[in-house]
């Protein structure tokens, strides 16, 4: 009999049930991540960080993005069809929010606001928001988040300012939420696959960061660039729909209560709000009965919120609160084009 | 009367101490991101002012504990961001006790996909008279097990009060529920006990709904009892789209489309339109979509509950208040079934409803009754309570 070890062991048991489920330890501040060579404003990726684009991006309130992946070295994420690709402990997601001070001549420079990471350690993803300072020297990471006063010029020379907002801790897994695990949004076949001329999973096949890639690319299903006018109506707005609305509004995601599926790979019209009532709108429904009526924007729910700077109407609920106009005209154009189904 | 006293007592805060600024925000956020699984966090007194939603998620075994309800207040007044006041998501074993949460642009305080969830002396409320404007709901569980709501309170939501949905084993236990469009909401939840609750000044007191499209797509076996459901005569002020929006002003208790339902020992006083409302999803007259809703109430026992109504006209603002005070004047019936129903539930020998499918009315003090027969055009209303004696 050995009475003291398992009494220990009974200890152990009842310590870590009791831990925090995050209590992933982070650098206080970027540069010690080594991430970017210096300065560190100039977001130059050290070896190893390797940028990536995907086809349908997240709208945060005309923020610019750029993004980066590291794997460990030697080590390859393994491809999936449907949600986010297997990433092996080690890996980091990078995600840098910057604004140019006139987006009509980017070289008159960018005031970069925060830069996310996502980080696999033990078998469980991890997110952080990192607040840049006034000077550009460093940014610090931000577990309550944070609010920084922006102003610039947009690309038809209108002045434009904001209380920008950094996202909490908890608020990362708002969005980045699947089955309540957190989970990374764009690093899957759908947001990466593409462009056709050079497909990136190509480039990530041939650099070892990427296994499992099927023969036949044609197989994977892709998001389109939602701004480019080259695709139909309905790609672009099922796209939309897909990566700004879909990682809550699935069945795996935070919205599911809801009932209402924006992901592109919903089939049932009524499920991606055809004619189907609101649930918890509130105020949100603005008074009207469906979340989309065919040949009807100014009757759809689904449009009049995206349309709202009310906190409590608006959607997204968060990340957003400056409209996007071009996806609200977007999907303005889709429900004025849809059949009556 | 009731309004008036609310009115004075939000007045009477205001010389407490004020607390405001982004620090409050930031360093009440990552508190609440930084405990320990199973510790508890003390709320001081005071009024605390937040631009953002509160969160608290995926940990275990938390309290959080204020100094009382309407001495710790949190006022979202100038809420920019967030859907809700306070969010508590994936987590297990919260308890939130003793404090008030005021103005949130959205609901108060919602909790989703929390197992042992409790609300204790916890209160939501909106300042002014009721409003359009307010958030949906006062406390919301939703795809919660195991959930308690005790001692607390909900004042002008613009949906339901104490709302909770999709949520299994639930306890709303002397509550008191003031100026929302439905008191107390019960939807698409299943094992709930409604006791010892007070509704009233709402427009309509307790609800029991089960709605197509969900997720968790069937509710059922609620007891409602020894509840007080006291003149829910508030105008609908419900935006329009939102279920809700349908519901009488005037109403006490409504079940629509839930199966296995039992009222009783309540006391249910002065509803000027209807005590108490049997009804299937069809009167609401929104197409359904979902094959696998069932839109029918079955299983329904309405008993041994006290009615009074003085003999006023029922309130005109919705198509039932019209069609009672046509049909009824103003001896409007305590307790109304649709009367919508398929074939296969009745017993084509006797007319009645099958077991299965049954809806049974008997003992109530000041029993009247009406089967309006919506479904017909009103053709067959009858106030003949036999078919539903289940005897």
């Amino acid at each position: 009999m050995y009475v003291p070890g398992s009494i220990f062991l009974a200890v152990m048991v009842i310590t870590f049930n009791l831990r925090t489920t995050d209590s992933y330890q982070w650098p206080a501040t970027l540069s010690e991540w080594h991430l970017f060579e210096a300065p560190l404003a100039e977001l130059k990726p050290s070896s190893g960080v390797i940028p990536y684009t995907v086809n349908a991006p997240l709208y945060s309130d005309y923020a610019h993005k750029s993004r980066f992946i590291k794997l460990p070295p030697g080590k390859s994420a393994h491809f999936n069809t449907t949600s986010a690709f297997v990433m092996p402990d080690g890996t980091i997601l990078i995600k840098n929010f910057y604004y140019f001070i006139d987006e009509r001549q980017p070289d008159k420079g960018r005031i970069i606001l925060e830069t996310r990471l996502i980080v696999r350690d033990q078998g469980n993803w991890h997110a952080m928001s990192y607040r840049w300072n006034e000077k550009q020297t460093e940014a610090t990471k931000a577990i309550a988040g944070g609010s920084t006063d922006i102003s610039w010029i947009d690309i038809a020379g209108k002045k434009r300012q904001l209380l920008y907002l950094i996202p909490d801790a908890n608020q990362c897994k708002n969005c980045h939420n699947k089955n309540d695990l957190l989970l990374p949004l764009g690093i899957t076949a759908r947001q990466l696959s593409g462009p056709k001329e050079d497909n990136q999973l190509l480039m990530w096949q041939r650099n070892h960061m990427l296994s499992g890639l099927p023969e036949d690319l044609k197989m994977i299903p892709e998001l389109v660039d939602y701004e480019n006018e080259s695709y139909s109506i309905e790609a672009r707005a099922r796209s939309y729909l897909d990566a700004n609305c879909a990682h809550c509004h699935s069945s795996e995601g935070s919205a599911r209560t809801s009932g209402l599926n924006l992901n592109y790979d919903e089939s049932s019209p009524h499920s991606f709000g055809v004619m189907k009532p609101p649930v918890a709108a509130g105020r949100g429904s603005g008074g009207m009965q469906f979340n989309i009526v065919p040949g009807k924007p100014n009757q759809s729910i689904l449009l009049f919120r995206m349309e709202s700077d009310d906190p409590g109407i608006r959607m997204p609920e968060i990340n957003r609160q400056i409209p996007h106009e071009e996806g609200i005209e977007l999907i303005r154009e889709w429900i004025r084009n849809m059949d009556d189904r | 009367m009731f309004r008036r006293l609310y009115i004075l007592l939000v007045f009477a805060w205001i010389p407490s101490i004020v607390f405001g600024q982004p620090e409050i925000q930031q360093a009440w956020q990552e508190e609440w991101i930084l405990v320990e699984d199973g510790s508890t966090i003390n709320l001081p007194e005071g009024i605390f002012h937040f631009t953002r939603t509160l969160s608290l998620e995926g940990k275990k075994k938390i309290h959080i504990k204020g100094a009382g309800m309407g001495k710790t207040i949190l006022s979202f007044a100038g809420q920019i961001e967030g859907g809700e006041g306070i969010r508590i998501t994936n987590s297990e074993g919260i308890r939130l006790e003793g404090f008030t949460v005021i103005d949130s642009k959205g609901d108060g305080i919602k909790a989703q996909h929390v197992n042992d969830i409790q609300f204790l002396f916890v209160e939501a409320k909106w300042s002014g008279k009721p409003d359009k404007e307010n958030g949906a709901y006062g406390l919301y569980p939703v795809q919660c097990q195991r959930v308690l709501l005790y001692e607390s309170k909900a004042y002008g939501a613009s949906d339901a009060g104490l709302y909770v949905g999709q949520c299994e084993q639930v306890v709303v236990r002397k509550c008191y529920a003031e100026g929302n469009v439905a008191g107390i909401e019960i939807e698409n939840t299943t094992h709930a006990d409604v006791v010892e609750n007070t509704v009233t000044g709402n427009t309509g007191g307790i609800l029991v709904f089960d709605l197509p499209d969900l997720e968790i797509k069937k509710g059922g076996h609620v007891k409602v009892y020894k509840n007080k459901v006291i003149e829910n005569n508030y105008k609908n002020f419900a935006p329009q789209g939102n279920i809700v929006g349908q519901v009488p002003p005037g109403t006490g208790i409504m079940v629509l489309a839930t199966s296995d339902v039992e009222i009783y020992d309540n006391e249910i006083t002065n509803n000027r339109t209807v005590g108490t409302a049997i009804m299937s999803y069809y009167v609401t007259e929104i197409p359904i979509k979902d094959e696998s809703y069932n839109p029918y109430p079955s299983r329904i026992y309405v008993h041994d509950n006290t009615y009074t109504r003085e003999k006023r006209w029922p309130i005109l603002k919705n198509k039932f208040g019209k069609l009672f005070l046509l049909k009824f004047g103003r001896k409007v019936p305590h307790i109304i079934y649709d009367g919508i129903q398929e074939d296969i539930s009745v017993s084509p020998s006797t007319g009645r409803l099958l077991p299965e499918y049954e809806i049974c009315i008997y003992n109530n003090k000041e029993e009247t009754f009406a089967n309006i027969d919506a479904g017909n055009k009103f053709k067959g209303l009858t106030r003949d309570l036999e078919l539903f004696r289940c005897q």
